[in-house]
């Protein structure tokens, strides 16, 4: 389902990074960190207008040709991206979000992991595992 | 998490860092280490917590969430009294806090009470630290059992 996911840190340096084809990493690299000046935005408009968009979940952050990308911001601003490919039409919105739920939760459990030192890139191999697995939708 | 079990390991981790400072011999106790181990555990518990919120308005709605959900999370009990003046002091206070309520009330382990409080001050500065709060957490205890924290936010 997602072709690549990412973790963004508090000052927006990469935490975590993954994609189904490696040989289009620096691609989707590109395209993951555009997406931040969205966040940002979509970040600050939410301190302003107020109760709706108190929600981690971004929701589609831009569509580009042949990709989509949605965000999420957990409250200890950790931003996690999610890149879907534009031709797979039957994932909706809601199935999106429960990805990031479990993304979410998975960062939980490897901050808690004593191993893990706060704000260091991430290479555990079962996180690395439960991410693939939530990427292809299982 | 289990209360008994919590308390016990508490009182362990006090015992332990109490002992290892003797060896040093200081004149003042030494609770950095303790302080420091609060510090790490609020760090990754928060971000457990915080998972099912929303995104919290600004200073004030953060404080408030720490004493209530946050509290009853670790201490099953939410805190009896939140004061602010608006400016970066946050006075929190908890008429029963749980590490005291097994010593005796009134003065008589008044001297010991800092080793006790100074783990739940590093879990406070942790957390806030976490959700991008940066601040100095001191407690006071006037009265066993009741302890207020004060907390006083860095803005630069």
């Amino acid at each position: 389902m997602a072709v690549c996911a990412a973790i963004i840190g508090k000052d927006n340096s990469p935490k975590y990074f993954t994609c189904i084809n490696p040989d289009e990493e620096l691609g989707f690299q590109y395209k993951v960190l555009s997406s931040l000046d969205v966040v940002e935005e979509k970040l600050n408009n939410g301190t302003k207008s107020g109760s709706d968009s108190r929600e981690l979940y971004l929701g589609l952050l831009y569509s580009l040709e042949r990709h989509k990308i949605y965000g999420y911001v957990t409250n200890t601003k950790i931003k996690f991206i999610i890149v879907i490919d534009s031709t797979n039409t039957s994932l909706r919105d809601n199935e999106v979000r429960s990805m990031f739920r479990k993304l979410h939760s998975i960062y939980a459990d490897n901050v808690c992991n004593p191993f893990y030192i706060p704000d260091e890139p991430i290479n555990s191999k079962s996180f690395d595992k439960s991410v693939k697995n939530i990427m292809s939708g299982a | 998490m289990d209360d008994t079990l919590f308390e016990f390991i508490h009182s362990e981790i006090v015992n332990y860092v109490v002992d290892s400072n003797i060896r040093t011999k200081d004149e003042e106790e030494d609770l950095s280490n303790l302080e420091y181990i609060g510090f790490s555990v609020g760090y990754k518990i928060i971000e457990r917590l915080t998972r099912e919120m929303p995104r919290f308005k600004d200073e004030l709605d953060t404080m408030k969430f720490i004493c209530t959900d946050f509290w009853s999370a670790i201490y099953k009990k939410q805190m009896d009294n939140l004061r602010t003046n608006h400016q970066g002091v946050y006075v929190l206070q908890d008429n029963e806090f749980k590490f005291l309520t097994r010593m005796s009330n009134g003065k008589q382990y008044l001297d010991l009470a800092p080793r006790y409080v100074a783990f739940t001050c590093g879990v406070i500065r942790g957390s806030l630290a976490n959700l991008g709060i940066h601040c100095l957490v001191t407690a006071e205890v006037q009265n066993m059992p009741a302890c207020k924290f004060h907390i006083q936010v860095q803005r630069n």
